[in-house]
């Protein structure tokens, strides 16, 4: 590694461009240029210092700002890609049906092709995360590569520098000046720049004034924010931190809650309301006029319970209450860092049905006999000689395998029966298969039959279970990103720099980070106070005179 | 140097600490619809169900045993073609340490027995009412399979049907 030893004798690392005690340009590019790059404040960045093993290869490729911006880009065009058609969360898919087909029969080719590319579940995929994570890894070295070496040249500045350095600063002035005079000129400033709130240090003939130094670190501020976010998403993927999942309750049931272990959620109602004619303002009745009912209030009735401490699970005994509560769209159900919102419904499932026993010939009604769909008996007695059997429930019959009634899910959509019915005139038993609409009698035709009287129907709860640890840890990631924000854009780092020199001057340069205009203003206050040299802008000088040479040049084309 | 050599190592560390986030991270994302909080070598989460005779079965009861847990439907079709595998299995192991129970998902009483009688099966069958077990498994497709050995811990997990070799395969594997 080569070491870069200034004329003051100071040795700096390799890549420095400001000596970092006296401030003099150390390299021939620096020293050409009429005003220095105050980046970091010339100090060497980290990644560009090595470049030797593998390590340091891929530290210096993530330190680039280069590659950071190209990784920003990349990321918001891929997640801009992800929108275009619906993530495959978002998309009703039923039991068995392919997805792939799902977005064929919807966008056709498109939808094919952005299925087949993975696009449709594109933020769970590797390689976005990749993306993500290696955002993450581009922020926190280019962070440390620069904020580290800025933060030391910062804190040990010195307030004596090159003369070279300060005549290289934007701002800049001198003017021929007795010693007495130039010792005076030091302390009145020194008092103004205090009465300016500036930190002022004096070492020897120099004089440092310093203000707002911490908005230099706005940036770096800013990136730890956003770690910690980043680091809080993470978090979410661990067992514990994270829980959402659905819950589909029927009226009258109690179910354990997914996620929530010990927990037992008993659902007492579903309530699906409509606004009624006139309910509304004035304004609605009109919008409303081509939609046929607008919905008021999702609302289910629960009620929490606990098992005891001890229980396990399917120990049902004991069930502790917690509390009553009715959930509601954006009114959920908090418990213990937990939420239950409501999400979903489905009204009128079938629950029980209600058949009249009659006699085929006459008419006539031996009696009621009501199924209970969801607990379902295996005799109805209705007297000592009549009953009926239940010998086979389907609750949504699909069909006939092998002459045997088949189900093909547990939910009472399409409800059949196999009954045998006992009376007085028939104490055989007469059977009969009993499905909507359609009675078959398979063992011979019967005096009897089961004849449909009604229903009774219940509504099912769509709940979502949700509990996240990692939200203090995402607004800590917020608060700390925007205090980041706030200090690199409200304030700005401004500095003063005056010396006597041995040859019977004073000279002063100035710097800040941001708003010129501000420091221009302190620096009128201070000159006039501490009879300072006047001072130049030596960018806007350079401006006025390239503009002066463009309108030349452009006189020639006339 | 030695400035040098610990910058090495510093760099080493933060890289390796980030690429095992993200690999973390990318490893979750892709399973976290697996089992997510009960894994294989975990132990098997204690419960307590009451068969359809009535007779009460506490996983915690069964230590020392080999234990299968059938999580079934009467609506499911492979669990209806694997059924009557296991029941064949399980006369053959009976009295060798391993207990077989089936559980439903759920359904009522009537279902569940009607099919159990029509199916001859002889292992004891219990009904998760309140879906408590299902979820204390993470239980989501059916049929799924649970393995759990004499020490109580979790050996394996298998979601679909299993064939009759299968069924005998892990009953030895759980032999005391």
């Amino acid at each position: 590694m080569n070491k870069i030893t200034c004329e003051c004798g100071h040795v700096n690392p390799e890549g420095t461009h400001l000596c970092e005690k006296c401030g003099r340009p150390l390299t021939e590019e620096d020293k050409k240029q009429k005003i220095v790059d105050m980046k970091y404040e010339g100090s060497a960045i980290r990644s560009k210092t090595y470049n030797k093993t593998i390590i340091d290869k891929i530290w210096n490729f993530f330190s680039s700002v280069k590659v950071g911006v190209t990784i920003i880009i990349v990321t918001l065009i891929v997640a801009a890609v992800g929108t275009f058609l619906p993530q495959v969360v978002y998309v009703n898919v039923a039991d068995g049906e392919d997805v792939k087909q799902a977005y064929v029969d919807s966008y056709g080719t498109f939808g094919k092709i952005y299925y087949n590319l993975g696009l449709t579940d594109i933020y769970s995929s590797w390689w976005f995360q990749t993306l993500i994570g290696m955002l993450a890894i581009s922020i926190i070295v280019a962070s440390l590569d620069r904020g580290i070496p800025l933060y030391k040249s910062l804190k040990n500045q010195r307030v004596k520098r090159h003369e070279s350095f300060m005549k290289r600063q934007r701002i800049f002035g001198q003017k021929e000046m007795p010693s007495a005079e130039a010792d005076e000129s030091l302390d009145l400033a020194d008092k103004k720049m205090k009465e300016l709130k500036y930190n002022v240090r004096r070492e020897e003939n120099a004089l440092l004034a310093e203000k707002g130094r911490f908005a230099r670190l706005g940036p770096y501020v800013n990136h730890l924010g956003l770690i910690i976010f980043l680091f809080g998403v993470m978090l979410r993927l661990m067992p514990g931190f994270y829980i959402d999942e659905d819950l589909w309750i029927r009226e009258g049931e109690t179910e354990s809650i997914p996620g929530m272990e010990g927990y037992y959620l008993h659902s007492n109602k579903f309530t699906f309301q409509t606004y009624e004619k006139g309910e509304q303002t004035k304004e609605f009745n009109q919008s409303k006029a081509a939609v046929n009912s607008v919905a008021k209030n999702y609302q289910t009735d629960v009620v929490l319970y606990k098992a005891k401490d001890s229980a396990i699970a399917g120990d049902t005994e004991n069930l502790k209450k917690i509390k009553k509560s009715a959930i509601k769209v954006n009114e959920p159900l908090k418990y213990n860092g937990y939420g239950l919102y409501q999400m979903d419904f489905r009204l009128n499932e079938l629950k029980a049905m209600h058949f009249d026993l009659v006699n085929k010939k006459t008419g006539k009604s031996l009696g009621e006999v009501t199924i209970d769909l969801a607990d379902p008996k295996k005799v109805y007695k209705i007297d000592d000689q009549t009953k009926v059997e239940l010998k086979g429930y389907y609750p949504t019959f699909s069909g006939f395998d092998n002459g045997e009634p088949q189900s093909e899910s547990p939910i009472p959509n399409n409800p059949a029966f196999i009954f045998k019915m006992y009376t007085p005139e028939t104490p055989k038993g007469e059977t009969s298969f009993v499905a909507i609409k359609q009675t078959l009698e398979p063992l011979g035709t019967t005096k009897y039959k089961m004849k449909f009287a009604s229903i009774d129907t219940r509504n099912v709860s769509g709940l979502t279970v949700r509990k996240d640890k990692t939200l203090p840890i995402l607004a800590l990631g917020g608060i700390i990103f925007m205090i980041g924000v706030v200090m690199g854009s409200y304030w700005s780092h401004r500095r003063l720099w005056l010396q006597k020199t041995a040859d019977g001057r004073l000279i002063m340069a100035a710097h800040t980070n941001k708003n010129w205009f501000s420091l221009k203003k302190d620096l009128n206050a201070v000159t006039d106070f501490a009879h300072l040299p006047a001072w130049i802008d030596q960018q806007d000088e350079d401006d006025l005179k390239k503009k002066q040479e463009n309108e030349k040049e452009g006189d020639h084309n006339l | 140097m030695e400035k040098k050599q610990k910058r090495l190592y510093t760099r080493i560390i933060i890289l390796a600490v980030l690429v095992a986030a993200i690999a973390y991270t990318v490893y979750n994302t892709a399973h976290k619809d697996d089992i997510q909080l009960l894994k294989v070598g975990d132990d098997a989460p204690n419960f307590s169900l009451v068969d359809l005779n009535g007779k009460t079965h506490k996983l915690s009861d069964y230590k020392g045993q080999g234990v299968l847990l059938n999580f079934w439907g009467t609506w499911c079709k492979p669990c209806k073609r694997e059924m009557p595998a296991i029941n064949n299995q399980y006369k053959q192991f009976k009295g060798q340490g391993v207990q077989i129970l089936g559980i439903n998902i759920a359904q009522s009483n009537l279902e569940v027995s009607s099919y159990a009688d029509k199916l001859g099966v002889e292992f004891p069958i219990a009904i998760d009412k309140t879906k408590s077990v299902m979820r204390a498994y993470n239980v989501d497709p059916l049929p799924t399979t649970v393995l759990i050995d004499k020490n109580g811990k979790i050996v394996k997990f298998i979601t679909g049907e299993m064939t009759e070799t299968d069924i005998q395969k892990y009953l030895t594997s759980i032999k005391p």
